[in-house]
């Protein structure tokens, strides 16, 4: 059966270059970083490389750059360390609705912990508004975090804007740039944001690598205390291979980000072209100022995981709501805080290309997906509406 | 312990909230690019650091000019010896 993967804001494939890089550190060159004879200094110049190479491709400073387990981990370490850090400045932060369980649930941590988090509401399109921002900012607020772009409707936020906003105020601002570093041009001076979370599997190179980038001045209080790996910032032996994986993705995906676009891009319109032409069918988040491979849609009277056992049946694979919404069975609060209906959230699916995909696997797409909506729209209990007035055109494409 | 306020740093250090030893490591580093004389601050909200900076200071022959207190952190000063 033709097997075709379309979830790449799940995770990426790791490109063989990518694992040619960090074999030897698997085998002969195994020592710890911080071990002073010369198994731990090629250990520890082979980490050394690969923050040049992350920094690089974000325009950061190597110092700027601290090395973590996962975005997640990069996330939770950047609420928390900068509440905590200028909380005898104020205990208010402000949070968007589009941000991934880890900004989320550490805003609810920080809430139990005294702090008061302000949730920044988002447009039909998913869009943070720079003047909602503004009003939303107290005396107290010493704290911003917007994500780059969600991963589940691939809009990408007017981030420079907000950190104008911010920048007025001298509040730091924090964001989630996993879904995008690697996949879209990410410049941590022209966003001028103060800290960045990303995460190597996320363009092609290992899991169990992710960083932050820490703008250079900033005090974060650390996530994680021990040793003084990453300058006593996050403690715990280095994994690193998946370092050095992260490393040469980030050298690959620098060079290549162009020609990547270049290709995801046409297969992504293609689909949502399709679509469009797909009764009931409603493309979530922004047509054209999003991820360059994301596609992302609401299908009205049936359900995303429907769908999505039934093109996997078909050797398709793709994804509803977050990848942990999909686990869960909840409608995606990010498509509740964009307006969308909760019926129609459940009908959610997101389509995510990568470099693996080819013309001939879009073809397959385009001629299954629609017969897959036809075939459990016949059985669907919902077909003849919800029943309860919801209606679903609260999105951006209508038909 | 000894406290100083007004001293003119030539260099200072921010390694609030990063952890020990980070604060002797970093001021190994830094009081390698002083010349003689020179005056290194070193601002932590580690405690710890009030015994072992002066103490370093003793055993690498640099002058401990003393501490600054604030709400959140301390600055130790500590001027460069001449060997």
């Amino acid at each position: 059966m033709k097997k075709c993967y379309f979830d790449h804001v799940a995770t990426n494939p790791l490109h063989p270059d990518v694992l040619d890089a960090m074999m030897p550190y698997f085998r002969e060159e195994f020592g710890n970083p911080l071990s002073v004879y010369e198994y731990g200094m090629k250990a520890k110049n082979a980490v050394e490389t690969a923050r040049e190479q992350v920094a690089g491709l974000v325009n950061a400073k190597p110092a700027e750059i601290i090395f973590t387990a996962n975005g997640a981990e990069a996330n939770n370490f950047a609420l928390r360390g900068i509440a905590l850090a200028r909380q005898n400045e104020g205990k208010h932060i402000l949070v968007s609705r589009m941000e991934h369980h880890s900004i989320l649930n550490s805003a609810r941590f920080l809430e139990k912990s005294g702090f008061t988090v302000t949730y920044l509401p988002v447009d039909r399109q998913g869009y943070v508004d720079p003047d909602t921002v503004k009003k939303m900012i107290t005396k107290e607020t010493t704290l911003i975090s917007v994500i780059h772009a969600s991963s589940e409707v691939g809009t990408i936020e007017p981030l420079k804007e907000i950190v104008k906003v911010a920048k007025e105020h001298n509040i730091s601002v924090h964001t989630d740039a996993v879904a995008t570093t690697g996949n879209i041009p990410v410049d941590v001076l022209d966003l001028g944001v103060d800290l960045l979370s990303m995460a190597a599997h996320q363009f092609y190179g290992p899991k169990g690598a992710g960083a932050l980038y820490v703008k250079q001045g900033t005090r974060i209080v650390p996530l994680i205390y021990g040793g003084i790996q990453e300058s006593g910032r996050r403690a715990g032996t280095e994994n690193v291979p998946a370092i050095v994986g992260m490393g040469k993705a980030a050298l690959l995906a620098k060079d290549e980000l162009g020609s990547r676009m270049e290709y995801l891009r046409p297969m992504r319109d293609r689909l949502i072209d399709t679509m469009a032409g797909v009764e009931r069918v409603y493309l979530t988040g922004d047509r054209n100022n999003r991820l360059p491979g994301h596609a992302s849609f609401c299908v009205e009277y049936i359900e995303g995981e429907a769908m999505l056992l039934l093109l996997a049946a078909k050797g398709i694979f793709s994804a509803s709501g977050s990848a942990c919404s999909s686990k869960a069975l909840k409608s995606s609060p990010v498509l509740l805080s964009m307006g969308i209906p909760t019926g129609l959230a459940q009908g959610s699916i997101v389509f995510s290309l990568g470099m693996g995909n080819t013309t001939e696997d879009m073809d397959y797409l385009v001629s299954e997906f629609p017969a897959v909506i036809k075939r459990l729209r016949e059985i669907s209990p919902f077909s003849q509406g919800w029943g309860d007035n919801q209606e679903g055109g609260t999105c951006t494409v209508k038909k | 312990m000894k406290f100083v306020s007004d001293v003119k740093p030539d260099v200072t250090t921010d390694i609030v909230y990063m952890m020990c030893p980070m604060h002797l490591m970093k001021l190994e580093e830094q009081m390698k690019e002083l010349a003689p004389g020179q005056i290194l601050e070193i601002m932590t909200d580690y405690d710890g650091a009030l015994e072992d900076i002066p103490d370093w200071c003793a055993k690498t022959g640099n002058e401990f000019l003393g501490i600054d207190e604030t709400p959140d952190f301390f600055k130790f000063y500590i001027k460069k010896g001449s060997r």
